[in-house]
């Protein structure tokens, strides 16, 4: 089952705290953690995104055929 | 061209080789979260696409607007929820956290967690299955279901154990399957049981109006007495090889647990079948029902709700053997009167088999016969 939760914390400069928390102000977001959590994952998802694409290249395409082809489904 | 995929994009949610390699090292800070079956073959198919375009389990919004509209938010038709239970009492966590979902003592998907959120059971099982008698099979889920859901998008790291790798393709791999073979129209089977003969003649007459016929056994959880996976799995494979044509059938397998949801049932075998490449599904008499809770047609019915669903249904009567006409065929084109009929069902067929009974050849093909009778027990115990 779960386990405790786990937080760190980060320091950022106390001018871009006060430029995020302005932002976030009449959205859905409630702290400026939440915002820079939001911020960094979208960043962090990107990059691996790169990883992703390749699943959809031609190289893997090919790999897909040649699945087909050995498990007898193309010629 | 090959069926668009529901909602436009087909999903990957499956991380890298260096990704994988990277959480595996990291695991320690995720919290840990063990789930059910029933959710890692629901995280399967998130993260292969069958259920394109979820990301994740459903966050509120679309919970409550699968059950109120038959939809998601954005509008694409969806009318079964996908979601993880969990007992508030045991929440560690809260939203914004990353959770590792763990099946089997195995790290299998990370999960962001963006929503949790309470729910009425019985408003899920009343818009879902239409009722809320407890001797539902699917409502007794739903009733069993802990009272709070997580929902937020997955990253699978580690694919479900699968004992039938060689039956099963990736929606990714039917489509360029498909594709490769030329074929535009395609028309889904969604079976549970091996094939009688009456099965074979609505796959056949569906087959004749497209490219081609992607029959699709559901594998996984079932009742005691139903026939095992691997003897579906041979029956199938004697019989497409003795009376299909090769280059227009093909047969791989679906994950999947049967929710007994009939018409809200039928819809979803539809759009996890589209997104596996297909354009039409074979829509039979009481599909996905249990009981007496739907009409024998419901199934049919509702697609005509879903003009946007971007899935042709083919929809039939009932198939059986006529002694007078001396085939195969159905109410439609039949004039007889039932004393002549001879109807045929998986459950009918199951008993014959249990009881040592031979079916007649316009039953069941020997050749599925044999293959049932190669196994010492087919039956689930």
């Amino acid at each position: 089952m779960a386990e405790e939760r786990k937080h760190t914390t980060v320091s950022i400069p106390l001018p871009l705290h006060r430029k995020i928390k302005a932002r976030i102000e009449g959205t859905g977001f409630t702290s400026v953690s939440d915002y820079v959590t939001y911020v960094l994952r979208e960043v962090l998802a990107s990059l691996e995104e790169e990883e992703k694409e390749e699943v959809f290249s031609e190289e893997e395409e090919e790999k897909v055929k040649e699945r087909l082809r050995a498990l007898g489904y193309l010629d | 061209m090959v069926n668009k995929p529901h909602g436009g994009r087909l999903i990957r949610r499956t991380v890298g080789y260096k990704t994988k390699k990277r959480i595996l090292t990291e695991l320690d800070d995720y919290t840990r979260f063990n789930i059910k079956e029933v959710n890692a073959v629901d995280v399967q198919s998130i993260a292969t696409g069958v259920y394109s375009p979820l990301t994740g389990f459903m966050m509120s919004d679309e919970f409550q607007s699968v059950l109120v509209n038959m939809r998601l938010p954005d509008d694409v038709p969806w009318t079964i929820p996908v979601v993880l239970d969990i007992n508030k009492d045991n929440i560690t966590f809260e939203e914004g956290d990353a959770l590792m979902l763990y099946y089997n003592d195995r790290p299998m998907a990370r999960m962001y967690v963006d929503d949790i959120y309470g729910y009425n059971k019985k408003e899920y099982a009343e818009s879902v299955f239409g009722t809320v008698d407890d001797a539902h099979p699917g409502v007794q889920r739903v009733m069993a279901l802990n009272d709070t859901l997580i929902g937020g998008e997955i990253e699978l790291l580690e694919d479900l154990e699968n004992p039938f790798k060689e039956y099963t393709l990736t929606p990714q791999e039917s489509r360029v399957l498909f594709r490769e073979k030329g074929w535009e129209t395609i028309v889904a089977f969604q079976t549970r049981n091996v094939a009688h003969v009456g099965h074979e003649f609505l796959q056949k007459t569906a087959a004749t109006f497209v490219d081609g016929l992607f029959i699709n056994p559901v594998i996984g959880k079932k009742k005691p007495g139903d026939f095992k996976d691997e003897v579906i799995l041979k029956a199938y494979d004697e019989l497409i090889k003795h009376y299909y044509p090769k280059d227009i059938t093909h047969m791989s397998i679906l994950r999947y647990e049967m929710k007994y949801a009939g018409p809200k049932e039928a819809i979803h075998h539809a759009l996890m079948r589209k997104n596996f490449g297909c354009t039409h599904i074979i829509i039979g008499r009481d599909h996905a029902g249990v009981g007496n809770y739907y009409g024998p047609f419901d199934a049919q019915h509702i697609f005509k709700e879903f003009p946007d669903l971007g899935m042709e249904a083919m929809s039939f009567p009932a198939f059986f053997y006529c002694h007078k006409c001396g085939n195969i065929v159905s109410s439609k084109i039949c004039p007889h009167d039932k004393e002549h009929h001879d109807f045929l069902s998986g459950t009918k067929m199951r008993e014959m088999l249990k009881t040592g009974e031979v079916p007649k050849p316009y039953q069941m093909r020997e050749e599925t016969f044999q293959a049932i009778r190669s196994f010492e027990k087919p039956f689930l115990e």
